[in-house]
Formats: structure tokens, C-alpha cells, sequence
């Protein structure tokens, strides 16, 4: 079924990785979108372009609804009863609330990592191709080249070459924090969305996905939720700050960070509250 | 404050607590259970065992003017000690004193043909002196049961006698015995066998009722070899009776046993420590592996085990699909709210119906509604005898599938709300659909669960016999339900059942004193059963269990 009906929508989401590097500064457009959980408001009108090939990164105090707008990014939030939202996100030209798309066919280009590495209970190669096995890919050429491309991308070839079909819970966290890049890329998505990716590492781990982050923007428009300024500071292009459910500042990460235009967050990212 | 309301709030900050009152609690909880459970096993092993181990035979003379419980008996009981128990005697006797409790002696004196009774009673005050007397010899025979007695002499088919004082008579006696039983088993496999497929055959042609002149020549065939068969089977017969076996009784009656009723014999004085443990061996593989005979009071119990093997077997394959199937809806599909609640409350508590109501409904509907529509429709001309119209062992799995099934479907929606949020969030952040990450991810996760919820649900199916007793247990079964004629599962057959042969045995024989050691030794049996159905479910959990669990989720 997902083979079938991807096809068409592929056509909604011409690839574009080997044009010029300067992507569109509009990307992921989010137009005047406003989240509801229930009757609880989360998301106040909110309007930013995120531009593609670049990473972006939302910080902001806990439950400034950063998180709420990533994981709407690729309709995760649809899990939850009773959300409803108005406005609109539109992807590489088109809404992604559009009939026409399919919320699978969305998420197969638009990869996530979460916050908790999540590697599923099975060997280091079939958490890899998950993504190709759900949709119809089974011929083996194919899933080993993926695997080798995918875990070469996340750093973690080298390192797991010669197990590939033990246990994905052998692996450290970092290591299986790497494993879910590596699956969250394998479909080749546009967009990778990252949710804290680093908040359960240790600094060197830490070290490693931030690396990892900076390689992948080649190929990849990021968007990372992270609580660390450093974090931001490193490994951003453009950086947005959430205050209350809304967006305070969006802008260059040089510039919210030398120079902010919001007292908000001037306060924020010099330690004052959050 | 008062000294005591002091106290008492010393000791709750202290002893109470550190919740040392309960961890007492629980553990005593734990140590009542683990008694009540390790005392039944021991009960049922301690009484189930010595089945199978060849005690001696013991002669109890009696003192002179005390009369034999044993008709015929003359002045001694010789048989089998079973026990000794204490007997309190409350009543005063003609000076106004209580009487003394007395020391009762229960034997086993076998030769059941020519006292009538099996068990004889007699106080160890009555005893003058107990002896072994060495050359006894404990005989099983087909019908009545063991015998005990002094070999006379082997009648051979020919006339000729050979004296038990003979150098060659072991031999010749061990050779006739190893003849009767080859001859044993033909006949058996002639009559049940062979004729057996006669007979169906036969059935067959008659109930298509074509009169053409081919199955009529069939018919003529068919009735030839039969007859060839059973002449046979009578001459096989014949041969079991020409020889016989002499001995006399241990009070001086002499008795005849035709060789084919002789099954077995040893002499229980003799044996020595080793032959004894072989013979042990021997008598608990026999008991495993033989069919019952003397309405089931004697030989082994190898359809029972059969019966409940396949019948737990085949509702275990029935309870896990429909439990599974139903507890995926339930959790991951139908809209959580009042209803939903309402179901499962109607589903937890189908737990608590009692089994016998189960199996009024499966007669009614799975043997009378379901299996007679079948018959109907695909066994219509063996009507009016039914087919699937009837009980069998496959509709009682199904009632014991319905019976547990509440079991597997708890005990597969908490494994499947087990499975961590995280691992679903990623199967279908990689564009997995729901039922995708169902099959892929969820249900895999939840097998260990799911495997739990079966190792209960064969527990309690594998040990329930009221509902089965209207469903299709039978006391004895022609033929088993697995066999080498076509099409070798027969799903229709009728059963013998562990649980329902230990409620035959000991409520429903005519000699529940004499059937009581198979009693227990049943039970033993189904005991080990169930073990070792649950064993293997728990090994394969186990397995699973390193598989899927380990890291951090």
C-alpha cells in the first residue's frame, strides 16, 4: 500500500539534493499556525520560514511549545486525542495538511530523532532498514547499501561493521543514539527533525552528534529542539526562541546571540530566567 | 504527651517505618503458600509412587482364637502391607472403662477370584508372627486383578506337565509368558486394527446404499477377509487358553490361569535391591505407556496422557490467535470510553463463570448447533449417527479455549501497554502505518506477555474436567486422536482426560480402596503434565525475554 501511494506524493516533493547548494530560504513555511490541546492553547500564531539545507534550532524555556511545533512538523502530534490546530505549514511548496498527502508518505520525508534514543528490540541491521522494510524494500542489495550508506552518515560504521546482526540493545547510548539517526536517515527525508537529540548523552557522545549534525546539513534542512545554548550556538544557523507558545525571535544564531532584539531573549539566553 | 502515645510514635518512626511488619507480612504470605504447595506435591508423590515399587509379601499369622477376615484364609493373612493406623475405639466396655485404641493393619491380599475381597483388616494385637515366605510369587493377571501363590506346575498344550520342582520350569514358564503376550498383541491388532478398518469400510459401502453389482462383489470381499480375520483372532484365542499356569493360593486352594491371562509375574521375596529399582522403572513406563484394563483399575493410562496432551494442545492453539487478535482491538484500535470499559469488565469476568456453565454452552452450541450443522451438510449420510454432532476432543478445546481466553487477552493488553511509547513514536516516525508498527514492533515485544497469559490459560485448561464431561471425555476410548489411519488427526474422536480419569477412579469404581494408589499416581501424572507444558512455554518466554528486552527501551 505505501509503495503504491507514495509515488504520487513524491511528485508533491520533487528531490533536490543535487541543485545548488543555496536552498530556498522558504523551505518549511509555518503560516499563522495556532496548536489546541483540547481547549488548552499551546501554539500562538506563529509565522517563520525555515530554510532548507540549513540547521535551525528552537530553544526556549520548558513547555514554550518548541517541542509542539517540531512534532507537528511531521504530524506526530496526530497521536494525541482531541488537538486541533488552524493555519497552516507548508513544505517544499505544499501543505502538509493537504488531503492529498498521506501522513505516511509525509513522514517518509520528514525523518525524527527523538529525545530517548528508541532503537526497536532487533539486530543493528533491520533497525536501519525499517524504514525501507515498511515500505516494500526487501530486495538485499539494496537494504545493504543503505545500511552501509546510512551508518557511514551517522558515524557509527566503523563501529559496528562487524555486528551488524547482533542486538541494537548491545549498543552504549550514544551509539544507539547514532543508530536512530542512521534509521531516521535511511529513506533518504528531506527534512530531519531533532528533539533534543543530545539531552541523554554524555559530553562526548554529545560531541560526536554534533559533528554529525554539522555533516548532515549538507544534505539535510535540520531542525533541532535543544535546552543548550552552547548547543545552539555551535551547531545553528538560524535560531528561534519560544516564549509562552509563541515565537519572541527568530533570526541569524549570530545575532540572537550577540545581539537580540527582544529583552525576552536577552534574558533568556544569558541566564537571567528558564 | 503520655508514655505510651510516646511509645507509639517511637515505634512507628522506627520498626513500622522501615516497613518491617510487612515485609514479614508478605513473607509469611509467601512461606503459607510455598507449605500448602510443597505439602500437596509431597502428599500426591509420597502416595503416588509407591504404586510402582514391588513391596514385599508378608504372612501374618493369626493368634488362635481370632477369626480371619480373609474367607477361606485358614489362620493367616498373606499379602501386601499397605499401612498400619491407629483405630480409637470409643467405646467403654463392660467394667465402664474406655477400651484401648488399637494398632490396624490394612493388607493387600490380592487372589481377589477366591476371597472376593481385595483388602483385608486385622489388629496387630490379633498377630502372632509375621514371616516372608521366600518363594511366593506375585502373579498379574488380566482379570481380577494380582494373585499371590505358590507355582504347582505349567500344563502344556500337549498334555505334558512340567512340575514347579522342574529344573527347565522357569524357563518354560518365562518362554510361554513372552509367547502369550506377542499372541496378545496380535490379537489386539486384528481386532482393533484390522477388522476395525473392515468394519468402517463396510460402514462405508453400506450407507452409500448403491446396490450395482461392484459394491456388492466389494461388500462379498470385504466380508471374506473378515471372516478370515476373526477366525484368526479365535484360533489366536484358542492357543491363549491351551496351556495353563498351576499354583495354590497361600491357604491351599488350587487355582488354574489360562497363559493368556497371565501378564506378569515376579517373586517379591527374592528380588534384590537393584531388580527392584529396575522393576520400579519398569512398572512407572508401563503404567506411561499401556491402556487401561479392568475398567481402567489396572494397567497404564497412556490414552489420558494423550487425551489431555492433544487436547491442551489444540486449545492452546485455539486461545492464543483469538485472545491476541481481540486484545489488539481492544488496546490499539477501538475508541477508549465507557463502552470499551464495559467490555473489559465483561471480559475479566468472564474468568469467573463457572467452568461447568462453559461446558453447558459448548454442548450447546459448538456440539448440538455447530457440529450438528457440519454433520449436516458434510456427513450427512452417516445420519443419524453423528459425526462432529457429538462430543470430541475438539470441541471440548474449543470450550476450554473460550474459558481461558479472558486470561490471554488481560494478560496481552498489559504486555502490549508494556511496550514503551518511544519505540511506536519511531516506528511510525519512519513512516511505519499503525498496523505496521502492530506487526513489526508491538506485538513482537509483547510475545513474552502473551506467552505468560498462555502458560496460565494451559494451566487451568489443562486440569479442568467438569465442563469436558459434557463436551466429549469419555472413562475409555476406542481410539486415540492421533493415528496412523487417514487423515490421522481425528478432531471428531472422543478422549480420555488426566482429570477426569482421577474422578473415575476414585468415585466411580467399584473398588475406590484398590484404585486409590492409581489415584494418586494419575495425579502425579497430570501434574508432570502441566509442568512440562508450562516448562516449555516459560523457556520459550525466557528466550524471547533476552531478545527483546536488555537495553534501555
Amino acid at each position: 500500500m505505501p509503495a503504491v501511494l507514495s509515488e504520487p506524493v513524491r511528485s508533491h516533493f520533487p528531490t533536490t539534493v543535487n541543485t545548488s547548494t543555496a536552498g530556498r530560504p522558504d523551505f518549511i513555511s509555518i503560516q499563522n499556525f495556532s496548536f489546541f490541546y483540547g481547549a488548552k492553547q499551546a501554539l500562538f500564531d506563529i509565522s517563520m520560514d525555515i530554510p532548507e539545507r540549513q540547521v535551525t534550532a528552537f530553544i526556549g524555556p520548558s513547555g514554550c511549545g518548541k517541542s509542539t511545533l517540531l512534532r507537528n512538523l511531521n504530524r506526530m502530534n496526530e497521536l494525541i486525542d482531541g488537538i486541533s490546530h488552524t493555519g497552516d505549514i507548508i513544505i517544499h511548496g505544499h501543505s502538509i495538511y493537504d488531503p492529498l498527502i498521506e501522513v505516511i508518505s509525509l513522514r517518509k520525508r520528514v525523518g525524527m530523532v527523538f529525545q530517548k534514543s528508541n532503537p526497536f528490540p532487533k539486530t543493528i541491521y533491520e533497525n536501519v532498514v525499517y524504514p525501507l522494510r515498511v515500505a516494500g524494500q526487501n530486495a538485499k542489495s539494496v537494504l545493504d547499501e543503505t545500511v552501509e550508506r546510512s551508518l557511514k552518515g551517522a558515524a557509527l560504521w566503523d563501529e559496528v561493521k562487524d555486528r551488524l546482526h547482533e542486538s541494537a540493545l548491545s549498543l552504549s547510548g550514544g551509539q544507539m543514539q547514532r543508530l536512530c539517526i542512521a534509521r531516521a536517515i535511511a529513506n533518504r527525508p528531506e527534512i530531519l527533525l531533532m528533539d533534543e537529540p543530545c539531552s541523554a548523552l554524555d559530553p562526548v557522545a554529545t560531541v560526536k552528534v554534533e559533528e554529525l549534525i554539522q555533516e548532515l546539513k549538507s544534505e539535510f534542512t535540520i531542525v533541532i529542539v535543544t535546552h543548550n545554548m552552547q548547543q545552539a550556538t555551535r551547531c545553528s544557523d538560524k535560531t528561534a526562541f519560544f516564549y509562552l507558545g509563541r515565537l519572541v525571535e527568530f533570526a541569524d544564531t549570530q545575532k540572537i546571540f550577540a545581539n537580540p532584539s527582544c529583552k525576552q531573549t536577552e534574558d533568556y539566553i544569558t541566564g537571567r530566567f528558564g | 504527651m503520655s508514655d505510651a502515645r510516646k511509645g507509639n510514635l517511637e515505634f512507628q518512626r522506627t520498626y513500622a517505618a522501615k516497613g518491617e511488619p510487612f515485609v514479614w507480612l508478605t513473607a509469611m504470605g509467601l512461606a503459607v503458600g510455598l507449605i500448602m504447595v510443597v505439602g500437596l506435591l509431597g502428599i500426591i508423590i509420597s502416595n503416588g509412587l509407591p504404586v510402582f515399587w514391588p513391596s514385599r509379601v508378608s504372612e501374618f499369622q493369626l493368634k488362635p482364637d481370632i477369626s480371619n477376615p480373609v474367607p477361606q484364609g485358614g489362620d493367616k493373612i498373606v499379602g501386601e502391607l499397605v499401612q498400619k493406623r491407629m483405630k480409637r475405639i470409643p467405646v467403654l466396655n463392660e467394667k465402664g472403662i474406655k477400651k484401648a485404641d488399637q494398632t490396624e493393619l490394612q493388607v493387600f491380599v490380592g487372589n481377589k477370584d477366591t476371597y472376593g475381597l481385595n483388602f483385608a483388616f486385622a489388629n496387630q494385637g490379633d498377630i502372632a508372627a509375621v514371616t516372608e515366605p521366600k518363594d511366593i510369587y506375585r502373579i498379574e493377571r488380566l482379570e481380577y486383578g494380582i494373585a499371590f501363590g505358590y507355582p504347582k506346575s505349567v500344563k502344556l498344550a500337549n498334555g505334558q506337565s512340567v512340575p514347579s520342582t522342574d529344573a527347565t520350569f522357569h524357563e518354560v514358564l518365562a518362554q510361554l509368558c513372552a509367547e502369550a503376550t506377542a499372541r496378545r498383541h496380535e490379537i489386539e491388532n486384528i481386532e482393533k486394527h484390522e477388522i476395525g478398518q473392515i468394519n468402517k469400510q463396510l460402514n462405508d459401502l453400506r450407507i452409500s446404499q448403491k446396490s450395482d453389482s461392484q459394491s456388492s462383489e466389494k461388500i462379498s470381499a470385504l466380508d471374506a477377509q473378515y471372516k478370515t480375520l476373526a477366525t484368526k483372532a479365535s484360533e489366536l484365542r484358542a492357543t491363549q487358553a491351551a496351556s495353563s499356569f498351576q499354583y495354590t493360593t497361600p491357604t491351599g486352594v488350587d487355582r488354574s490361569l489360562a497363559i493368556g491371562e497371565l501378564v506378569s509375574y515376579t517373586q517379591p521375596n527374592r528380588l534384590s535391591t537393584w531388580e527392584r529399582i529396575v522393576l520400579f522403572a519398569r512398572n512407572f513406563l508401563n503404567f506411561l505407556w499401556e491402556n487401561p484394563r479392568e475398567a481402567n483399575t489396572e494397567g497404564g493410562i497412556f490414552p489420558a496422557i494423550f487425551g489431555t496432551f492433544a487436547m491442551t494442545l489444540l486449545m492452546s492453539v485455539a486461545v492464543v490467535p483469538f485472545g491476541v487478535i481481540a486484545a489488539i482491538y481492544l488496546r490499539e484500535y477501538a475508541k477508549q470510553g465507557f463502552f470499551l470499559q464495559c467490555v473489559r469488565i465483561a471480559v475479566n469476568n468472564l474468568a469467573g463463570v463457572p467452568s461447568i456453565v462453559f461446558g453447558v454452552f459448548g454442548l450447546g452450541f459448538f456440539v448440538y448447533f455447530v457440529g450438528g450443522s457440519i454433520d449436516q451438510l458434510f456427513f450427512g449420510k452417516y445420519l443419524p449417527t453423528p459425526t462432529f454432532g457429538t462430543g470430541g476432543v475438539f470441541w471440548a478445546a474449543l470450550t476450554l479455549a473460550l474459558m481461558t481466553v479472558p486470561v490471554v487477552i488481560v494478560s496481552t493488553e498489559e504486555a502490549m501497554a508494556a511496550v514503551p511509547r518511544g519505540i511506536r513514536e519511531g516506528s511510525l516516525s519512519c513512516g511505519a502505518s499503525k498496523w505496521q508498527t502492530i506487526q513489526r514492533i508491538v506485538l513482537p515485544a509483547s510475545l513474552p506477555g502473551i506467552l505468560t497469559g498462555l502458560v496460565l490459560a494451559m494451566a487451568r485448561g489443562a486440569g479442568e474436567v467438569a465442563p469436558l464431561m459434557l463436551v466429549g471425555v469419555v472413562k475409555l476410548a476406542p481410539s486415540l486422536p492421533l493415528d496412523g489411519d487417514f487423515p490421522f488427526a481425528h478432531l471428531e474422536r472422543k478422549f480420555m482426560h488426566l482429570g477426569f480419569h482421577i474422578y473415575d477412579l476414585g468415585f466411580q469404581s467399584p473398588d475406590s480402596e484398590a484404585a486409590k494408589p492409581m489415584v494418586f499416581a494419575t495425579a502425579l501424572l497430570l501434574i508432570l503434565l502441566v509442568i512440562t507444558l508450562n516448562l516449555a512455554a516459560i523457556l520459550t518466554r525466557e528466550k524471547l525475554r533476552k531478545k527483546y528486552a536488555g537495553g534501555a527501551f
